[in-house]
């Protein structure tokens, strides 16, 4: 009757079969492959970052310099997007339609169910209006954010900006994440790690839409914030104001370093800019107005300009033939209004014809210089020029010259001091004399030097031969020492006894009568002896660059400056007085004789013309 | 000639064990599911496991009831009972209420029913009905238009309410057939259309009918046991292929492989007939015709699959076949049923503990992907015993059809195995990514009260026809 009994055996095989292949997927699927865990997790646990308080930034007088403001980031996750308002969501946010439909578009691109920044930085008045709406437009929240607010106008170079992380930085550093901020110059570079802090994360659970649903794990893997540690600057800001001032319609730079720390004290670059310039919305479009401007504020004279060191040169082959012992204090040279060798004229200055060590530094005698540096070059001590040469080298380099000092500042230029390899590739190895070099003798020729190595130089003869690395950091708040290398006291190579007659001439060049022949009588201050020697850098491109270096006062030095004013002709002219001005106004917190601010302030240095000339 | 027997000392009570296991496993993961700190009592009614607590309080009394109804009654108003059914498919057609987009529901107040879920009785009644009545047998035209027309009827009603995956269900009534004498032939010839309808949609056409016509070949050396006929046939394929590339090649016609197999088949084809009657060869017309039909079906799958299905309905087909990814669109809920289920491992992440499934990343977690919950709460541990229970209980309830004395409760014994199966083997398929997305529940565990009742007032009337077994002599 059923002749097909037979068949159950069949829809069995068929039923377990299915049963079997449907275990071994399971099998695989929940047992085998891993994937699904780690796509589990990610689905469901939500690390939000927090972000902490950027460290603020002191002066040495402990006047904030830099703090934050919070700043609102509109964020939007596309999936929870419904239909609104346009033109209220756009009056609110003082934002276009076209803005609303290309950021929507672009947040849409990058992920659907992820947010991304809509808009950036919006400020807390704005905030509080969108605040009350939200609800109006689902989708969308507000992540708070520090910006970057300063107290002063000045010290834009060397407070630095902040800036979003580029690719390069997420590449190299883990910590970085896309949309994170970064200090890009100056302290805010240099001091990242302390001024960051340390992010922290909270780990949520969120459901599919999004919404966060509770802790994970009661908290277990969070990691708290930590806020940035404050920094205490070396920077004296009215200083530092009083010296940007100064420098307005001029271009250079002034240094002023407190010798017995190394401390910077001051460090203009003019043109300057805003600090606050280059914060939050505004920075892209005011970097590229600065990028473009042809005075080029950007860039920082202090650490990247390398001029010739001029006639402050002079003080450091004076000290190098005193250690040689091919110079003495009584040693005399008749000047002639030129050095002469053979055919060869280097011209000098009119000054008395007989001078003495001290004089010629007063008096600035180049006469006096070509002889001492032939003295240490055809040293017979020495074998030949080039070994000779190459121990003068060792001198100048003492001195902090032709290296990086090694500041806390990342963007030092090296300067030049050339090596004999240099006169070897010129002249050939035999074809150079100690005659070939003799610009050298008065601080010309192939030196370069940055403002910053002046004033270390400065520093160096202040303290009668050594210095402190400069250093524009004082203090970190927290447990934080300063890096061991600021408090190395650098000795020169020259003895310091050797010191006291090339100061004695500094003395003279500021504070003897100008019938005298002092070359530095503008330089003068009222009960302080301030020391200096004046410079003129020759500069191919035009006029000559007006330089003076100086300390006060002469017995425990508390300032050593440098000042560099572009194409400000002899250096006595513009560059010593307003180093003096410098020089009262930190010691003495006034000025004596307001006249000479007067003086400086009126003064244009082929700013303008500088400026013109490249607007065409 | 019946006897009088106590019917309760004659249940299947494994069976009705299991159903109940099933049932409760069922509850605790939709408890899981919808599980939130703020509702916490399983008497909270606002939520679907308090609901589903009075469905399966309802449902055990449903079964207490389908118990003590005379068994006469099922097979004397199957066709009744079926015409009842119909009736209320077309009203629902008209009367009925939408709900994702399927006119499927009636509406009482607050209560909805879902007529498709228990027309698959009904069909399984009239069916076991109408084969188990004298001299009807398999094998006549009347027969199998007969049968056609009882299960393809409800089929396409409730196909027209838009809810394709219930209508598919009756699909799977070829397995009664089957077990009733159908051919195996018509079994393999589903199978392979099915194989084909996929392989046109993932292979080349040129790859397919190459390959049908090897198969072509292997039947036909396997019916005619000569293996020169059909290297003959072959070479003659083969060379008349080769002289047209050459032709073609030659005169530069430009012609695609297409042109030249189709081409050189025709040439072929009118040769073998001419040798196949010349020789008096068997088969030979026959295996044409069946090639023929392959050839013009792989060719019409294209069309049919543009034009006949929904953009969702290719869709979800195309993302288990591979040859479309829509992560965040159809592929999303199969990916997440996928995430939940791998992300359980071998123990699972414990009851309640569940985060795919809590923070409805899973959707439709209690009815459709109830499977979800158990594969992230129990791991490999839970599915293999959910399995491997629903393949025992079937195991069993072939068993229970097969020691039935009369054709009727045998056949709809069957009935009830190939839904049960079709239901399990499509709703565990789909989460685990083996199965296109239909959406139909899983038995006894998915939410909702038509479901649960249908398939117990299903599963209760062979288990009241089995307890009166003995009662018929023979």
């Amino acid at each position: 009757m059923d002749s097909f009994a037979n068949r159950r055996h069949v829809i069995r095989f068929i039923i377990i079969l299915i049963g079997l292949v449907f275990i071994i997927r399971l099998f695989l699927l929940q047992v085998v492959d891993n994937t699904y865990k780690v796509t589990a997790s990610s689905n469901v646990l939500r690390y939000v970052t927090q972000f902490p308080a950027r460290g603020l930034i002191y002066d040495r007088e402990g006047t904030l310099l830099v703090y934050n403001e919070a700043a609102y980031d509109i964020m939007v996750v596309p999936q929870q997007l419904k239909s609104f308002d346009t033109t209220e969501f756009c009056q609110i946010l003082d934002i276009s339609k076209e803005y609303v439909d290309e950021n929507l578009k672009r947040a849409k691109e990058y992920s659907y169910y992820n947010s991304s920044i809509f808009l950036k930085q919006v400020s807390s008045k704005t905030y509080a209006t969108l605040q009350e709406k939200l609800y109006k437009y689902p989708g969308f929240f507000v992540q708070a954010r520090t910006l970057r607010k300063y107290t002063t106008e000045n010290a834009a170079h060397l407070l630095g900006y902040v800036g979003e992380v580029n690719e390069k930085i997420i590449k190299n550093d883990e910590y970085y994440k896309l949309g994170d901020y970064v200090g890009i110059s100056g302290i805010e570079q240099s001091y990242e790690e302390h001024l960051r802090g340390q992010k922290g994360v909270n780990v949520y659970l969120v459901d599919v839409h999004n919404r966060i649903k509770g802790t994970y794990a009661n908290g277990r893997l969070d990691k708290k914030a930590k806020i940035g540690s404050n920094i205490i600057s070396t920077v004296d800001i009215e200083l530092q104001a009083y010296g940007e001032k100064l420098m307005q319609n001029k271009i250079g730079s002034i240094v002023a370093l407190e010798p017995s720390t190394g401390e910077i004290l001051a460090l203009v670059s003019s043109p300057t800019y805003n600090p606050e310039l280059l914060v939050g919305r505004i920075r892209t479009k005011n970097f590229a107005t600065l990028t473009n401007d042809t005075l080029m504020p950007l860039f920082n004279r202090a650490l990247m300009a390398q001029y010739p060191p001029g006639s402050p040169f002079k003080a450091i082959n004076m000290l190098i033939g005193l250690q040689e012992r091919v110079v003495f204090p009584n040693t005399k040279y008749e000047c002639h209004g030129a050095y002469y060798s053979g055919s060869f004229r280097m011209g000098c200055h009119s000054h008395k014809p007989n001078v003495n060590l001290v004089e010629a530094i007063q008096m600035s005698c180049n006469n006096y210089l070509g002889h001492v540096f032939r003295n240490i070059l055809d040293n017979k001590k020495y074998s030949s020029t080039r070994e000779s040469f190459d121990r003068w080298r060792e001198y100048v380099t003492s001195f902090g010259f032709g290296q990086n000092l090694n500041s806390d500042f990342n963007n030092e230029l090296k300067g030049i001091v050339p090596t004999k390899q240099t006169y070897d590739r010129v002249y050939g190895e035999n074809g150079w004399r100690s005659l070939t070099l003799i610009s050298m003798s008065i601080g010309q020729g192939e030196l370069g030097t940055t403002p910053l190595q002046m004033a270390n130089m400065t520093a160096a003869i202040a303290n009668r031969g050594y210095y402190y690395t400069p250093h524009i950091v004082k203090e970190i708040e927290g447990d934080y020492e300063l890096d061991e290398r600021f408090y190395e006291k650098h000795y020169t190579m020259i003895d310091s006894s050797y010191f006291e007659a090339v100061i004695n001439g500094m003395d003279l060049a500021v504070n003897e009568d100008y019938s005298t022949g002092s070359t530095a009588w503008r330089g003068k201050i009222p009960g302080i002896t301030v020391c200096g020697k004046t410079g003129t850098a020759e500069n191919p491109h035009g006029e000559d660059h007006s330089i003076f270096v100086a300390f006060a006062p002469k017995e425990d030095p508390k300032i050593a400056i440098a000042v560099y004013i572009e194409n400000g002709g002899f250096g006595g002219t513009w560059a010593t007085p307003m180093a003096k001005l410098m020089i009262e106004k930190y010691l003495n917190d006034s000025i004596a004789v307001p006249w000479w601010e007067e003086y400086v302030l009126n003064a244009e240095i082929n700013y303008n013309a500088k400026k013109d000339q490249h607007m065409e | 000639m019946q006897r009088r027997i106590n019917i309760w000392s004659n249940i299947d009570w494994l069976a009705v064990t299991i159903y109940l296991v099933l049932v409760f496993l069922g509850w605790v993961n939709i408890y899981a599911a919808v599980y939130n700190e703020e509702h916490q009592s399983i008497f909270d009614f606002s939520q679907r496991y308090g609901k589903q607590l009075v469905w399966i309080s309802a449902a055990l009394v449903i079964a207490f009831f389908v118990f003590i109804i005379d068994i006469n009654f099922y097979s004397y108003f199957a066709y009744l009972v079926y015409g009842i059914m119909i009736f209320l498919l077309i009203a629902v057609l008209i009367f009925g209420r939408e709900v994702h987009g399927a006119k499927s529901w009636f509406e009482l107040g607050s209560f909805r029913i879902q007529p498709a879920e228990f027309a698959k009785i009904a069909t399984a009644l009239a069916l076991a009905r109408y084969l188990s009545t004298f001299n009807v047998q398999l094998n006549t035209m009347k027969a199998y238009v007969r049968v056609a027309a009882i299960i393809l009827l409800p089929a396409l009603l409730i196909f027209l309410q838009n809810d394709t995956g219930s209508a598919l269900v009756y699909f799977t009534f070829i397995l009664v057939l089957y077990r009733e004498g159908l051919s195996a032939s018509v079994l393999l010839l589903g199978l392979f259309i099915v194989l084909l309808f996929v392989l046109a949609l993932v292979l080349e056409k040129l790859l397919i009918i190459l390959l049908s016509i090897g198969i072509v070949f292997i039947i036909f050396w396997f019916l005619n046991r000569k293996l020169k006929n059909a290297a003959i046939g072959f070479g003659i394929l083969v060379f008349s292929t080769a002289i047209l590339y050459g032709i073609n090649v030659y005169f530069n016609l430009g012609l695609t492989y297409y042109y030249i197999i189709l081409a050189s088949l025709g040439f072929s084809a009118f040769v073998y007939i001419i040798l196949s009657i010349r020789y008096k060869v068997r088969n030979v017309i026959l295996l044409l015709i069946f090639l023929l039909s392959s050839i013009v079906f792989t060719f019409s799958v294209d069309y049919v699959f543009n034009n006949f299905l929904g953009e969702h309905q290719q869709k979800r087909i195309n993302v288990v076949l591979g040859l479309e990814s829509d992560p965040f669109g159809v592929e999303y809920n199969v990916n997440q049923s996928k995430i939940a289920i791998g992300s359980g491992g071998f123990l699972g992440k414990g009851f309640l503990r569940g985060t795919q499934t809590k923070f409805d990343f899973v959707p439709e977690q209690s009815t459709d992907f109830i499977f979800c919950t158990i594969g992230e709460e129990w791991g490999f541990l839970g599915t293999f015993f959910v399995v491997g229970l629903f393949i025992f209980f079937l195991y069993r309830l072939i068993g229970i059809a097969e020691r039935q004395r009369s054709a009727f409760s045998r056949i709809y014994g069957y009935g009830v195995v190939s839904v049960l199966f079709f239901h399990i083997v499509i709703n565990i398929g789909m989460t685990i990514g083996l199965v296109p997305v239909i959406g139909i529940p899983l038995p006894f565990f998915s939410y909702g009260g038509s479901s649960l009742w249908a398939f117990t007032i299903m599963l209760f009337i062979l288990l009241r026809l089995d307890a009166s077994r003995l009662e018929l002599l023979r």
